[in-house]
């Protein structure tokens, strides 16, 4: 089973990428920005980290790449490809995925583990997934607000197309608060470690959407990093596994 | 040598994270008057000669499938440019 890892000229994680092919027991298949070529691959993870130095929009020149014009219309015919991050906003800029990327709306970097609902498991990227469960990978990102128009946001709710929305603990983060005050018996608040993306999602995503699919479900895009959350002692958790064994038995499947 | 001057905007709908960082700063300058600042980009294209009608339509076509995204953007103009810029005679006092 082979699954291709495209290297754009910034790519950051394109070998964890790779790894994570490997570890859920894929062949992972290095592919280049600049050939048009996909080398026969069953499907194509667009990894993390930058393109072209994400200059006009994030993911802007990466979309005109030779390996786009591969990739495209095999997207379009059904190949799974997934998006992670600067893939994500690659897949966004191509349209293979709806709505855009731009700045995060606190307009810093962000880098923290991120719980994230899992909204759609019928995708080929999701299936070994239940809906609702709750994961927790890694985030990272300056560009990760996710926008649309309100029309766009509507027809992808009302299709299933979130495929992943971040998790914000609006009455946990309360209780928290208090049970630390009363923990420490001043009634006051102070000591409490603030977490500031506790009571909102972490870059001001339209309807806390984290990541999305096509209407055919082998396209998916997502802000965090499944591939970072794969083995015991490195990352968060092992949620992010469950991408890779997931399109794995999708292409089986199919 | 002529210049065809592409002028990119958010689309109103669409946060501006950046028009509303230097919208917190001007009044850290005493400019208390603007309400609101919204951040687009302004592209020069070059072209050997005279801006044409085809080098206009050639722009018009590199601004809607590169230079702007129109899930989040808009073209908001695609003109020849003749002379060039001067600033604007104004002195301000900062």
């Amino acid at each position: 089973m082979k699954i291709g890892v495209v290297t754009f000229p910034g790519s950051l994680d394109d070998h964890d990428a790779q790894r994570a092919v490997r570890v859920a027991g894929g062949e992972p298949v290095p592919l280049w920005h600049g050939d048009d070529s996909l080398r026969g691959v069953d499907a194509v993870v667009l990894p993390g980290g930058f393109s072209y130095g994400d200059y006009l929009r994030a993911g802007a020149i990466a979309r005109f790449a030779p390996v786009m014009t591969a990739l495209i219309p095999a997207a379009q015919g059904g190949l799974p490809v997934l998006g992670i991050c600067n893939g994500f906003q690659i897949l966004c800029e191509s349209h293979l995925l709806p709505g855009a990327m731009i700045q995060n709306d606190h307009r810093t970097f962000i880098c923290r583990d991120q719980r994230l609902r899992v909204e759609n498991a019928t995708t080929a990227w999701t299936s070994d997934f239940a809906k609702d469960d709750e994961i927790t990978i890694v985030l990272k990102n300056q560009d990760g607000q996710y926008v649309a128009d309100q029309h766009t946001l509507d027809e992808i709710e009302g299709e299933g197309r979130v495929a992943f929305r971040y998790v914000v603990e609006r009455r946990v983060a309360a209780r928290r608060l208090v049970d630390q005050s009363a923990a420490d018996g001043s009634g006051a608040l102070s000591g409490v470690r603030y977490d500031r993306f506790a009571t909102r999602n972490p870059n001001g995503s339209y309807r806390d959407i984290a990541g999305v699919t096509n209407a055919r479900g082998n396209v998916v895009g997502l802000m965090p990093h499944p591939e970072h959350a794969i083995e015991a002692g490195y990352g968060p958790s092992l949620d992010g596994l469950k991408f890779f064994t997931s399109v794995l038995k999708s292409v089986v499947n199919s | 040598m002529g210049i065809v001057v592409v002028d990119v905007m958010l689309k109103s709908e669409i946060l501006d994270p950046q028009g509303q960082a230097v919208a917190g700063a001007l009044p850290r300058l005493g400019f208390n008057q603007f309400t609101d600042v919204r951040q687009g980009k302004r592209f020069e294209l070059t072209v050997e000669g005279e801006v044409t009608a085809e080098v206009l339509a050639a722009a018009r076509a590199a601004a809607e499938t590169m230079l702007s995204n129109p899930v989040i953007e808009d073209v908001v103009g695609v003109r020849a440019e003749s002379a060039p810029v001067e600033p604007p005679a104004v002195e301000y006092q900062v």
